[in-house]
């Protein structure tokens, strides 16, 4: 091939106190091109993009956009040379127009600084139309969904000459449905010439839509790969140097006693007549779409919210929750969907955050037993092979996965009846991803009833015994992990009737 | 490794920035007048500090719960007023409990407002504030409040007496912090506050209270605020209605200073007390260099400025980061 890539990197290094970052990273982003950029967590690839986006400055090493080399003082620079990033977190005015949103700080003027309301929503529709999104320039940001809101800041892209979009983790809270969307969008972007980084963990994804993969470990480059050439076996190798396991769930052991019983559940218009039960020994996986009324039985569970109608049966009695106090009295645990806003104290130390439901019961006289706190951290740190140098770490420097061991670990430590874990392995790298699925089996294994809520489907048949498919706040169908397939688990959850499928 | 000193220098800076001003502070006063590190006056500092400083141990709570109390000036009026007036006619024995008790339901009330009707805590306290300076003035119908024999009373042990030498006001500071600071970093309520402070729905999704913690923060306020009420009634055994009037910012500000962050979830007890101690060091300072009074007034907003910035350039690594 002899077009010149549209960004090229060459030998890039960024040292840190102690760390070395970014060591001799190298590869190029050909125009038209879908480059993926994989890695755990730590391996490299936010300060990849920091580099790139003019947050920092390399200590070695170049940059070239076509044949130029060319420097990011800052992000005014970067964005000015056209890389544009799409953000996991979105940054957008909520209170204004999907316009105003888009051409904030160079909105069209007319005389005296007045605001040519005009051009900028034709300018905008114009945009709009080419992403092909169904609502208008005139839109409150704050009242579209997540998805809508990162087809804004997509939108905002378009509006330079972009010659490299960034995407991190773009997908991370949209589902299934506005995927198709976002795939189209890239693929519009793709014929228009314009390079694209493509940042996400999820292999489904890397291998629907990039033409090419590059791995970092540790800092490290360890070369590029064709997408097509390869499979998602190879490029785990090379981004942990093992395997990761994401075969179906064929574990077979001795059910125990029914834990959970719940009859009828409904909770106003989020999920209606919902019953199932859960025995000790069991996996029950909760799939379904972002919106099919999951989370919010988690929460019901947990006594974040009170049913409209319905009983929940722990033991064969029925218990009433009004708040999480009651639940985690009576041995029901949420692991929740939000670590670092639900689920973590990132200020607290390890330790801390770990004993915390339970600071009531470790009591030496009038003070908390600390002894007995750091006993409880160093078992299930152990346990769960939780890395960190020390209990007096705050968990916010931790990394992601181990962060999420944190919480797993808080409830384990409480021996709960009942453990409830959403979206277990949300923006967790490869290897703690399968260590997490590992213990997930092997705590049903032991007698626990585990309730998974996961939208990722290779998870929800990996570790489940029982698959829970809703639709729409109702159950459609409960399957076994024999009776499962990934095409009538997909009807399932979309509502569509088995043997009426399209 | 150049660049690597460089970040450690800052990072010490921007991390004990306050420390290190204040001991600027401390060899400038002294330089100018040497009578500042006397013993007399080192001693003077802590004792007109110790009224403060009982108020901020409580605010401390409050804060680190990541909420404000304004109203502890005002509270502080009132309970001064109350126990003077209530002495005469009950007797200080039924007087200071009945005090405690008054000042504790003012307390309770802006815990429900804060805690179980979650209304801002800056709006419920500044209102309060106002609310109890009325309260105060209508129970005392305007006029000063003195105790009428100031001979035949041990009311006044409390802010005058001394107990081996020391004075009893900086003994009551010692002891509230050493119980505090003890209560804050030892157990399982103190805990608790860090938690609801620092992440309030994590906190809530671990199965804490929230709202019972927060109105337990306001409580302890409240009993502060009573206490120092007592030592300033028992000092002056006369009082203006407007007593504990500014007090409010004076504790914010050594709040602060000791490193709780607005935000909720950080600070401690002991750092509180330095806090408290800086803020008095630098006010006896300015008056030995012969400034009035007065000036104290935009002292001690010059400090509360100086002081969220050092912390935010801490977190920030930068002392200049303008908005965009």
């Amino acid at each position: 091939m002899t077009t010149a890539p549209v960004l090229h990197l060459d030998n890039i290094v960024k040292t840190f106190p102690g760390v070395r970052a970014l060591d001799g990273v190298s590869f190029s982003v050909l125009p038209g091109e879908v480059h993926a950029l994989m890695g755990e967590n730590g391996a490299g690839k936010s300060t990849l993009m920091k580099v790139l986006g003019g947050i920092y400055q390399p200590d070695g090493g170049d940059i070239y956009m076509g044949d130029t080399k060319v420097t990011m003082s800052g992000p005014l620079e970067a964005k000015a040379m056209g890389i544009v990033f799409i953000h996991q977190e979105l940054s957008l005015a909520e209170e204004l127009s999907v316009a105003e949103n888009i051409y904030l700080g160079e909105l069209p003027r007319k005389s005296f600084g007045r605001v040519d309301w005009a051009t900028l929503t034709a300018q905008t529709n114009a945009i709009l139309k080419k992403l092909n999104v169904g609502f208008d320039a005139k839109t409150r940001v704050g009242d579209l969904s997540i998805a809508n809101q990162q087809m804004v800041e997509i939108a905002r892209a378009l509006t330079v000459d972009a010659k490299a979009v960034i995407f991190d983790e773009p997908t991370a809270s949209l589902t299934d449905a506005e995927k198709v969307v976002l795939f189209d969008v890239i693929a519009d972007l793709k014929a228009d010439g314009v390079g694209i980084i493509y940042i996400s963990h999820r292999m489904e994804e890397i291998f629907k839509i990039t033409d090419r993969i590059s791995i970092l470990r540790d800092g490290q480059y360890q070369g590029t790969v064709v997408t097509a050439e390869t499979n998602e076996e190879a490029v785990t190798q090379m981004m942990i140097g093992r395997k990761l396991d994401l075969s179906r769930n064929a574990a077979h052991h001795d059910l125990g006693a029914v834990a959970l019983e719940v009859r009828g559940l409904s909770c106003g218009a989020l999920y209606q007549d919902v019953s199932f039960e859960v025995r000790r020994g069991e996996v029950v996986g909760f799939y379904g779409l972002v919106g099919a009324g999951r989370t919010e039985i988690a929460e019901t569970l947990f006594g974040l919210r009170d049913p409209s109608a319905g009983q929940i049966l722990l033991d064969g009695e029925e218990v009433r929750l009004h708040s999480p106090a009651d639940a985690i009295a009576l041995g029901i645990s949420l692991v929740p969907e939000d670590r670092k806003g639900q689920g973590l104290i990132l200020g607290m130390n390890c330790r801390d955050n770990m004993t915390l439901p339970q600071v009531d019961d470790l009591k030496a006289g009038p003070f908390v037993a600390e002894g007995a706190e750091i006993a409880i951290f160093d078992q299930y740190r152990d346990r769960l092979d939780i890395r960190t140098p020390s209990w007096k770490q705050r968990v916010g420097n931790l990394s992601g996965g181990n962060q999420q061991k944190i919480v797993i670990g808080k409830w384990l430590s409480m021996h709960p009846n009942v453990l409830i874990v959403d979206e277990p392995t949300r923006g967790i790298d490869v290897g703690s991803k399968s260590e997490i699925h590992k213990l997930l089996r092997e705590l049903a294994a032991q007698g626990y009833a585990v309730i998974v809520i996961s939208s990722e489907m290779p998870e929800v048949l990996h570790v489940s015994d029982r698959i829970v498919a809703m639709y729409s706040g109702r159950i459609t169908r409960t399957f076994t992990s024999d009776e499962v397939t990934e095409d009538n688990l997909i009807q399932a959850i979309s509502g569509i009737k088995p043997g009426h499928a399209a | 490794m150049a660049t690597l000193t460089k970040q450690r220098i800052g990072s010490v800076l921007a991390k004990q920035g306050i420390l290190i001003a204040f001991a600027v502070f401390m060899i400038a006063f002294t330089i100018a007048n040497p009578k500042f590190l006397s013993v007399d006056n080192l001693f003077s500092v802590v004792r007109s500090s110790a009224i403060l400083g009982v108020m901020a141990l409580g605010v401390t709570f409050v804060v680190i719960s990541g909420n404000l109390d304004l109203s502890v000036g005002s509270m502080m009026s009132f309970s001064t007023i109350v126990v003077l007036d209530l002495h005469d006619k009950i007797g200080p024995l039924l007087a200071i409990p009945a005090m405690f008790a008054m000042t504790l339901g003012l307390g309770a009330f802006i815990g429900f407002l804060v805690g179980y009707l979650r209304l801002n805590s800056l709006i419920v306290t500044l209102g309060m504030l106002s609310a109890i300076h009325g309260l105060t003035l209508t129970y005392s119908g305007g006029q000063n409040m003195d105790i009428a024999d100031k001979e035949g009373t041990w009311f006044s042990a409390f802010g005058q007496g001394t107990a081996l030498g020391v004075p009893v006001p900086i003994l009551i500071f010692i002891a509230v912090a050493v119980f505090l600071g003890a209560v804050l970093s030892k157990t399982a309520f103190g805990r608790k506050v860090y938690a609801v402070g620092g992440n309030g729905t994590a906190a809530t999704f671990s199965g804490i209270r929230r709202a019972r913690t927060v109105f337990t923060c306001y409580l302890i306020s409240a009993a502060c605020v009573a206490t120092a009420g007592l030592i300033q009634a028992s000092r002056s055994m006369g009082s203006q209605n407007t007593v504990g009037q500014g007090l409010e910012l004076e504790v914010l500000a050594a709040v602060i200073l000791g490193g709780a962050s607005l935000l909720g979830g950080s600070g401690t007890i002991f750092k509180a007390v330095i806090g408290v101690l800086i803020l008095g060091f630098i006010q006896n300072g300015l008056l030995l260099l012969g400034l009035q009074f007065y000036v104290q007034f935009v002292v001690t907003w010059v400090i509360i400025i100086l002081a969220v910035w050092l912390d935010i350039a801490a977190k920030r690594g930068k002392l200049w980061s303008p908005i965009a």
